[in-house]
This record gives C-alpha cells, sequence and structure tokens, in this order.
C-alpha cells in the first residue's frame, strides 16, 4: 500500500462527497467518508471515469509541469497521435507539431510513427502458427491494469509488446544520442498524454523495470500554448513522421484496422470492455483473433486529459488520416524495426479484491457478507458512501465500515431506540407513582 | 449451514436467455474474492455456465445449490425438464436438439456437455425422461 503510484487523485476543496463517481467506477475503488471520496490506491486502474463523471471537477490526474522540460540540456517531445484532432481543420499535422516544437522543445517524434513499428511487429506475431486466441491489445494501460485486478485468467492473452509511447521514447533518445553526441540522461523525453493511464504507465510501469520517457504533460497542458503558436506561426516545419495508419491508433478500431485482418473485435469504454472480457473469459470469443479494448468511449480521442468533444476530435483526425492517405503513406519505412520490443517485466494478477489470504477465513467471511448483504435493503443508494449494499457488506466484512453506515439500518436502530425509551419513560420509579401508590394513606 | 462450508442458492428463470448465466457470473465473482486459483476459478465457471445455460434452453430452468469447501466446489443444477432420453448420445460434440429460435441466438452447438466434461474434474448427470435432470460439478481446488 501507500509506496503504489498512480495518477487520479482527489481535489479535496472541490469534492462535495456526492456519490456520482462510486458508481461510476469499474473495480469499486471509491468510496465516501466524511463527505470526501476517497480512491482505495491499489483498486484504481487509472482510467479516468470519475474524472469525467464528476459533476464539480474534483477527480484530477497528476501529470508532470512543463517546468521540468527545461531542467534538460536537450528537449525531444513525443506527442499521442491524439493531440491531433483537438484542433481546427486548418491547420496540417506539420503546422500542429511545429507549433508544439516552438514550445521549447528542440526535436519532435511521432509516437504514431512508432505505432506502425507496433502494428508490424503484431501482424508478424498473430499470423505464427499455434497462437492462443483471441490476443488482447496492450495499447491502454487501463485495460492492461483491469485484466490484472479483475481477468487473471486473460494476463496470458495479453499482447506483449512495448507500447508505442515506449517505442517512440527510445527511439527518439537512441537517435538524438548519435546524432548529438549526448549521454542519456542530457535528453529529456516527454509524452504528450491524452490520460492519466499513461502517466502511470512512465511512473510505475507493470512490463518493465523503468520507462524511458523522461515526463509526461497532459493534452489540457500544451493546449493553448500550441493553439496560441498556431494562431501567430504562418510557416511550418516538416516534421511528419507517421503515415495513416499509425495516426489511426487514436481511434477506436484504429490498432485493429492496421493487421490486415478481418477477425478482430474493437470495444471502447471501459464498462463494454468489461462485458467483452467476461466473454473472453468464458471462453466465448475463441474465433476472434484480435481484441483491441479500450477504457476510453472513442478510444484515446475521448481520453480524459483531451479537450475536445470526442465526435468532433474524430472529424478532425479523419481529415489528418485522409491527407497521409492522399500522399499515400500508409505508413512510413522504419530501420528499426527488427528491434525487439517484448515486454522484459512481467505482469502478474493483483487479487486487491480477496478477502483473506487463508481460503477457510475467506469463506468464513464470504458467508458473514451474504448474511449482512441480505439484510441490508438492497436499494444500492449510495447514501453510506459505498457503491451497492454488497458492496458495503463487503466493507464491514473487511472491517471498514458498520451496519448503521446504511441510512436504513440507522433509522431501524434509532427506532428501536426510541421505543425502548418510550418503554422505560412509561416505568415509573415507586416515589414519583402517582396513580397506584398511596392508596391505604387516604 | 455445514461447517467450513459455504452454500448458495440461485432460481435458473425459464426462457429468460438475456439473464442467463448470471448466477455462474455471480460465483465466479466469489471465488476470486474467495482468493481461488484463477485457473480453477474458470474450470468452475464455464462449466457452472454451460449447466445454467442448459437449463434455461432445454428444460424450463431449474435450481442451482452451490457449495464451496476449502477443497472443491460442487455445484449442483436441477430442472424438472424433459430429462435426457440417451445420455452418451447427449455427450457427443455437436449433439444438439435445440430448435432454430434458439439456435440463431448462438445457442445449441451442440458443445455445452462436453465442454462440462473438459473443465470439471467430476461430472455426474442423474436424468429421467419426463422427470428432469441434475447435473453435479465438482472441481478440485487443490
Ligand atoms: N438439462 C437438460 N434437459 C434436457 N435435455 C438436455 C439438458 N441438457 C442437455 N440436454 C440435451 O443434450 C443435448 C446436448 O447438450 P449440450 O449442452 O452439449 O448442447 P446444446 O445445449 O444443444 O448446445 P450448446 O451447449 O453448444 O449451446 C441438448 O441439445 C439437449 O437435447
Ligand atoms: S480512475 Fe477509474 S479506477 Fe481509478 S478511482 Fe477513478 S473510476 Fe475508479
Ligand atoms: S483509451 Fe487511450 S486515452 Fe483512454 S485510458 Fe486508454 S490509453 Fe489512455
Ligand atoms: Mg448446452
Amino acid at each position: 500500500m501507500g509506496t503504489y503510484f498512480h495518477s487520479v487523485t482527489l481535489d479535496e476543496e472541490k469534492c462535495r462527497g456526492c456519490t456520482n463517481c462510486i458508481k461510476r467506477c469499474p473495480t469499486e475503488a471509491i468510496r465516501v467518508r466524511k463527505s470526501k471520496a476517497r480512491i482505495i490506491n491499489e483498486r484504481c486502474i487509472d482510467c479516468g471515469e470519475c474524472i469525467r463523471v464528476c459533476p464539480y471537477h474534483a477527480k484530477k490526474a497528476i501529470t508532470d509541469s512543463f517546468d521540468m522540460v527545461n531542467t534538460f540540456k536537450y528537449k525531444v517531445v513525443i506527442p499521442a497521435p491524439s493531440l491531433y484532432g483537438q484542433f481546427k481543420s486548418v491547420f496540417s499535422r506539420n503546422h500542429i507539431l511545429t507549433a508544439l516544437k516552438m514550445l521549447g522543445f528542440d526535436e519532435v517524434y511521432e509516437v504514431a510513427q512508432a505505432a506502425e513499428i507496433v502494428s508490424k511487429a503484431t501482424k508478424k506475431f498473430i499470423n505464427k502458427e499455434g497462437q492462443k486466441f483471441p490476443l488482447i491489445s496492450s495499447a491502454c494501460p487501463a485495460v492492461v491494469r483491469l485484466i490484472q485486478v479483475r481477468f487473471p485468467n486473460l494476463i496470458d492473452n495479453i499482447l506483449k509488446f512495448e507500447s508505442p509511447m515506449e517505442v517512440a521514447a527510445k527511439i527518439a533518445r537512441d537517435k538524438v544520442m548519435k546524432k548529438e553526441n549526448l549521454t542519456k540522461d542530457e535528453i529529456g523525453v516527454f509524452f504528450i498524454t491524452p490520460c492519466a493511464a499513461k502517466m502511470t504507465s512512465v511512473k510505475a510501469p507493470y512490463e518493465r523495470e523503468s520507462s524511458s520517457v523522461s515526463g509526461v504533460i497532459s493534452i489540457k497542458d500544451v493546449y493553448l500554448g500550441v493553439l496560441n503558436n498556431l494562431m501567430r506561426q504562418k510557416s511550418c516545419e516538416d516534421l511528419i513522421g507517421a503515415g495513416y495508419e499509425g495516426i489511426r491508433w487514436a481511434n477506436s478500431g484504429g490498432e485493429s484496422l492496421a493487421l490486415g485482418t478481418d477477425s478482430f473485435l474493437a470495444v471502447d469504454g471501459i464498462h463494454e470492455v468489461i462485458t467483452i472480457l467476461e466473454e473472453v473469459e468464458n471462453d466465448r470469443l475463441e474465433d476472434v483473433m484480435f481484441i483491441e479494448a479500450l477504457a476510453c468511449k472513442g478510444g484515446c480521442l475521448g481520453g480524459p486529459l483531451t479537450i475536445e468533444n470526442s465526435y468532433v476530435a474524430k472529424t478532425r483526425l479523419k481529415k489528418h488520416i485522409d491527407e497521409a492517405k492522399e500522399k499515400a503513406i500508409a505508413s512510413s519505412d522504419h530501420d528499426d524495426e527488427n528491434d525487439n520490443i517484448d515486454w522484459t517485466g512481467k505482469v502478474q494478477y493483483k487479487p486487491v479484491l480477496k478477502l483473506d489470504d487463508d481460503i477457510e477465513k475467506a469463506i468464513k467471511k464470504m458467508e458473514i457478507l451474504q448474511n449482512i448483504e441480505n439484510e441490508l435493503p438492497g436499494l444500492d443508494c449510495g447514501a453510506c458512501g459505498a457503491p451497492s449494499c454488497r458492496a458495503l457488506a463487503e466493507d464491514i466484512v473487511r472491517g471498514n465500515a458498520n451496519e448503521t453506515d446504511c441510512l436504513f439500518k440507522l433509522r431501524d436502530r434509532v427506532r428501536e431506540l426510541a421505543i425502548q425509551m418510550m418503554e422505560l419513560e412509561a416505568i415509573m420509579p415507586p416515589v414519583m407513582d402517582k396513580g397506584s401508590g398511596g392508596k391505604g394513606e387516604k | 449451514m455445514t461447517e467450513g462450508c459455504l452454500e448458495l442458492n440461485y432460481d435458473i428463470p425459464a426462457n429468460d436467455f438475456l439473464h442467463a448465466g448470471e448466477a455462474s457470473s455471480s460465483v465466479k465473482k466469489m471465488l476470486n474474492q474467495l482468493g481461488v486459483d484463477p485457473d480453477k476459478v474458470k474450470k468452475t465457471a464455464i462449466s457452472m455456465y454451460e449447466a445454467e445455460i442448459n437449463a434455461v434452453i432445454h428444460a424450463d430452468g431449474g435450481a442451482a445449490h452451490i457449495e464451496i469447501w476449502k477443497d472443491k466446489v460442487v455445484i449442483k443444477i436441477c430442472d424438472k425438464g424433459p430429462g435426457i432420453p440417451n445420455v452418451e448420445l447427449a455427450m457427443q460434440e455437436g449433439y444438439t436438439t435445440a430448435p432454430d429460435h434458439v439456435r440463431d441466438m448462438g445457442f445449441g452447438a451442440g458443445m455445452g456437455l462436453p465442454n462440462m466434461k473438459r473443465y470439471a474434474d467430476s461430472l455426474d448427470i442423474d436424468t429421467a425422461v419426463g422427470k428432469g435432470t441434475t447435473v453435479t460439478i465438482t472441481v478440485f481446488l487443490k
């Protein structure tokens, strides 16, 4: 506990203790205590649902501040393709990349370009013989973390290739080291992110020892600066590196389309992803080769740290895709293609929902849990601060809540006490009892 | 309640395809919470799912009774349906009597019983024509 870093956090001042977020969280990681939402850290997969749903904007993502850029001698920026969907269609990709670079970077390398390398490796991999299907994309770190806590049986199905972000960071750094004759540590590589999940991937990676990315800045934080530069700048540099196959990754379905097979399923939105993963877990999607599962509705274009509405962004991205298509750039040439992009670390099951390490004790607790749940009203009203009556029952069994946290239970208790008080009140001590006593003294 | 054993009971509603599988899905969740090895959870969940669906499709629903012990899970799915006239035949891959409207919904590949056999550590089918069927699935946890 405690030491586990994850990006999504609460802004105490803004939180009013409503129950919007607790019900949306896919891992039941949020409880309201003392009128403030609390995130149970080990359970959070950084999907960003709570950021999206909070009406008071009290959920935020920790990302790096732009100041960090200046602490490096040589500064490289690697933007996620979802960045391109944030600006009006009059601006070309070269315009956007130039405007981004002008914020204070020495070099730009598109993550979309690295996505193409991952696509090529995936294509090769799925056509290998004896493959176990379906393979599940690891592009969305929130989905990988979801699998770690809720679908341990599917860990083997995860496609264990580096993310385009990691591949891009490594390539970009290697290039600059050679070109500028600099050491590793003199080069800062900054990822422009649409989401909190990617930030967590950099600070607490599950698939490797440490990330090649030096810092993560949100699209939100660079948006105004880029827009300003776009308005001012007339000319632009030729910074484009990726073709349409890479850019398309920002869309749901984009990664799949590059694989050259129809046997894929693309699902977006964390709750829909859960439905599909349950199907996979029950062996009902064995006829599908590849599953692209993205936590955000609309894919990364719908990321919680983007600016533009995902539908609008999709239209805008389409223009960039079409432009690349016109120039007939499907994907760029890569000399790095043969580099190994396998994961070096091992993703493991995180049984955070387990009741007890000892199965006998766990069975006892489950029995008590069932009994408590049966006694609760079953309204799932959320007033106790837990997402459902069952979740409250779980919290009680774990020793983190009381039955009287339930308003209905509390009311019952109060009524009981009231009745007891009435009864007590009706019993008069003999010295004060005027009705029955003193008859004989008349 | 038997000492050291967790008992669960579910109704399996008739012809309710939308909610078919809810019992096995909730048992799966519980086994995960109990810290049962993911592999065993899978074996239990899939074999129970198939038996549950069979009760819905072929037998107008029924009831599920589950016992979870520290070393095994025992699942009994009982129905008062038509029974299975020839169990050996029914066990064959691809054998099905599912009507067209059921097959249109993606069931009726004749793989349910073979799947149960594959995933359960022991499978017992007690059936009588006109009376009903009880399928007992055991998965050992050790
Ligand atoms: N509970 C039951 N009551 C009556 N008949 C049954 C029952 N379970 C199975 N059967 C019979 O056995 C046959 C084979 O069952 P099985 O589960 O293997 O395949 P299915 O249910 O027809 O198709 P699938 O399980 O692949 O969707 C069924 O078609 C049905 O005739
Ligand atoms: S980011 Fe997702 S998993 Fe984490 S608390 Fe918010 S809703 Fe729950
Ligand atoms: S879908 Fe994309 S933006 Fe959303 S959490 Fe996953 S990686 Fe991040
Ligand atoms: Mg069946």
